[in-house]
């Protein structure tokens, strides 16, 4: 990959707070046109994280790259950045149009272009209606989509969002995020979105960020971080992980209470005591009792299939089947895939791992 | 727009408090309205009950408020007025004319248009960059010097205005133009301060923030988006200062006199030295300024779009 491959870059990028190390050593690298998102829990450090990169915080310490041009320092005015805020922060006495020239105006464009432009975007982003409307005039969605239209007109290199979408409700959140999707494809903008809402991160991101505590857990696209969570965290943030402690035997593994368990895939194999993860849906459930024993305490309909709450010894257990799954009070489980944890970290490799020296 | 939400400024809930007048009035039709007759008999008897003291309660707060005014209004016309007659004899506009023949008189009102623009600009141009340093940034004594601004005005002023006198002196400004602005000042400073330093608190960061995001430099931000946004408790307070300056007589009287008699100050001794009627009429003139000013906020400030735009959230 070539440095100008590369639209966005942080370099060890720490930033300290009233005393505490917010940010720690972070490193992310974002394509050009790319859309990677920061997912993460309250308070991990998102928001300070994209601040630094907009210029309004200036990080301790490590560099900021846009275009691998050094903006560690640069004001915000003079970053090729363009922020979309949470509460929108549109000026409320300047309409819709006004709002989104204000930054054109600045840079003294003719007053033809700066209508032509600020037309195109509003048209691109679907408010051709609301042109000479205030702000305090037009709905929440409305409101988020000037909020964009005034960060792209200015053509930034980087497009920052920080939960955008937090203040719409749930149908109208699901659309927007599928509209800023398309228009960040269309004119593939390099963007960081900032969100703790994982289902909307899994849906738009071309990579995702998990952070906690200041640093990034684990950095990779959708797929990979729901299939093979690098660490223990990141496994229980994003989508329902069963996790258990216990040792691998020939054919599956042992939880505590003598119940092994038939296994298909382990992600790694060796002596002593692992932490355990199985998704949801690679709990195998059938009726005949190949498996493991367990009983079913619950069971959800979840639409196209169905959620199954199973005891198995002292473990409680979570499944996805088939809704054409027959009821059933004891059913019998193996796993299609476990993924093995030591320390927090996963471990994949063919050759046995050694045991906990 | 979290705080926006609730977001009166001190400004706008000082006219809001004085809206409540007009409200007060506002619900005398109200109170007139007829009981829904399919009431029970003792509800109609309580609400007919509480439609009287109500409508008692207001007749009286009328003729307490506008009585004044009316005496004001018909002695400024009014010949000879005297104790049993209700209502005066024979009109005229004499005490009118005496006023804008007296070169004295004119001369105090022209000082008087003279000094209420002077200290209101003065008192902008000062107040407002410490109002937006008290609302902006946290600095050690930052509330001891937003209360000490408060405490010149909660005490008696009289004992402050001869403490300010013993110091003017020495300085030579007894008597002078400028010994008057300041003293004038004084009593301006509070509104200048805190109001606008609520209203720039009320303005979420983040629109300052955005506005440097697309290029704006800091003056720019404050220019476009942080001035515009506090101005109308901004102009609440240059119109409170105004008035402020416009009634202040102690001071004026103390330090301005005998080269500077202003309006207010002027009352003093008109009560003495002239008619009746003279009093009455330097009186209406004297509320003029009050009237025009509260009913441009009104109209303006409150009902414009500035106001609108502090409901966005
Ligand atoms: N100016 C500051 N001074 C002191 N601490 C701060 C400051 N700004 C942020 N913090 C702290 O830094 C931590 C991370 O804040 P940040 O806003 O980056 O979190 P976040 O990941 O965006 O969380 P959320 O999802 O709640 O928005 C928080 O614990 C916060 O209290
Ligand atoms: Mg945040």
């Amino acid at each position: 990959m070539s440095a100008t491959d590369i639209g966005l870059d942080l370099q060890h990028v720490s930033k300290d707070l009233g005393g505490r190390t917010i940010v720690d050593d972070l490193q992310l690298d974002v394509r050009t046109g790319e859309l990677t998102c920061l997912l993460g829990p309250s308070g991990c450090g998102k928001t300070t994280t994209l601040r630094m990169i907009g210029g309004f915080l200036v990080p301790d310490r490590g560099r900021v790259l846009i275009s691998g041009q050094d903006v560690t320092t640069l004001s915000p005015d003079k970053r090729p950045t363009a922020m979309v805020f949470q509460n929108y922060a549109l000026w409320p006495h300047m309409t819709v149009f006004k709002n989104v020239a204000f930054g054109l105006r600045l840079r003294k464009l003719p007053k033809a272009e700066v209508k032509e432009r600020v037309e195109g975007v509003l048209d691109l982003v679907g408010l051709t209606h609301h042109v000479h409307s205030y702000p305090a005039r037009i709905s929440g969605g409305e409101q988020q989509r000037v909020a964009l239209a005034r960060a792209l007109v200015l053509e930034p290199k980087v497009l920052l969002l920080d939960e955008p979408l937090s203040n719409l409700d749930a149908k109208l959140r699901v659309r927007v995020r599928e509209d800023i999707r398309e228009i960040q494809q269309r004119i593939g903008i390099t963007t960081v979105f900032v969100t703790h809402d994982q289902d909307e991160a899994l849906s738009i991101s071309d990579r995702i960020a998990v952070m906690s505590g200041g640093k990034v857990e684990q950095y990779a696209d959708a797929r990979s971080l729901y299939r093979e969570p690098a660490t223990t965290f990141v496994a229980g943030f994003v989508g329902t992980m069963n996790t258990y402690e216990a040792t691998v035997v020939p054919g599956g593994v042992a939880l505590a209470g003598d119940l092994v368990v038939p296994c298909g895939d382990l992600s790694a194999t060796g002596d002593g005591v692992w932490e355990v993860g199985v998704r949801p849906e690679d709990v195998r459930v059938s009726l005949d009792d190949a498996g493991a024993a367990a009983d079913v305490l619950r069971e959800v309909p979840r639409g196209h299939y169905k959620e199954l709450v199973l005891r198995a010894g002292p473990h409680e257990l979570r499944a996805f089947v088939g809704s054409d799954l027959p009821p059933a009070d004891r059913v019998s489980i193996s796993f299609a895939r476990a993924l093995l944890y030591r320390d927090g970290v996963l471990h994949r490799s063919a050759t046995p791992v050694p045991a906990h020296s | 727009m979290g705080k926006r939400a609730h977001g009166q400024t001190l400004g706008v809930a000082v006219m809001s408090a004085i809206e409540s007048e007009g409200v007060v009035l506002g619900g005398l039709p109200e109170a007139q309205l007829p009981a829904a007759p399919l009431r029970p008999r003792r509800a109609v008897v309580r609400g007919a009950a509480h439609r009287i003291a109500g409508v008692v309660f207001i007749v009286c707060l009328l003729v307490f408020m506008i009585g004044p005014i009316a005496w004001l209004a018909l002695r400024a016309f009014s010949g000879l007025w005297q104790y049993p007659q209700l209502y005066p004899k024979d009109w005229t506009l004499s005490g009118w004319r005496q006023v804008f023949n007296d070169p004295n008189l004119r001369h105090s009102m022209r000082l008087s248009f003279e000094f209420a623009p002077i200290v209101t600009a003065a008192s902008t141009v000062i107040c407002l960059p410490a109002a937006y340093a008290f609302s902006r940034y946290r600095f050690p004594g930052r509330r001891f010097l937003l209360i000490s601004l408060f405490a010149t005005n909660a005490f008696p002023k009289i004992g402050l205005y001869i403490s300010m006198a013993g110091v003017f002196y020495s300085l030579n400004l007894m008597g002078t133009f400028l010994g008057v602005v300041i003293v004038q000042l004084i009593g301006t400073v509070v509104f200048m301060t805190w109001i606008p330093a609520a209203a720039f608190s009320a303005i979420p960061r983040s629109l300052e923030e955005a506005a440097r995001d697309v290029g704006a430099g800091p003056l720019r931000v404050f220019f476009r988006v942080t001035f515009p946004l506090a101005a109308p408790a901004i102009l609440v307070a240059m119109i409170l200062s105004f008035l402020a300056s416009f009634d202040e007589a102690q001071g004026t009287f103390l330090v301005g006199v005998p080269n500077y008699i202003t309006m207010p100050t002027e009352m003093y001794t008109l009560v003495l030295n002239y008619p009746e009627q003279v009093a009455a009429v330097f009186s209406i003139l004297l509320a003029i300024p009050s009237v025009v000013l509260m009913a441009f906020a009104r109209k303006h400030v409150m009902g414009g779009r500035l106001a609108e735009g502090f409901q966005l959230r």
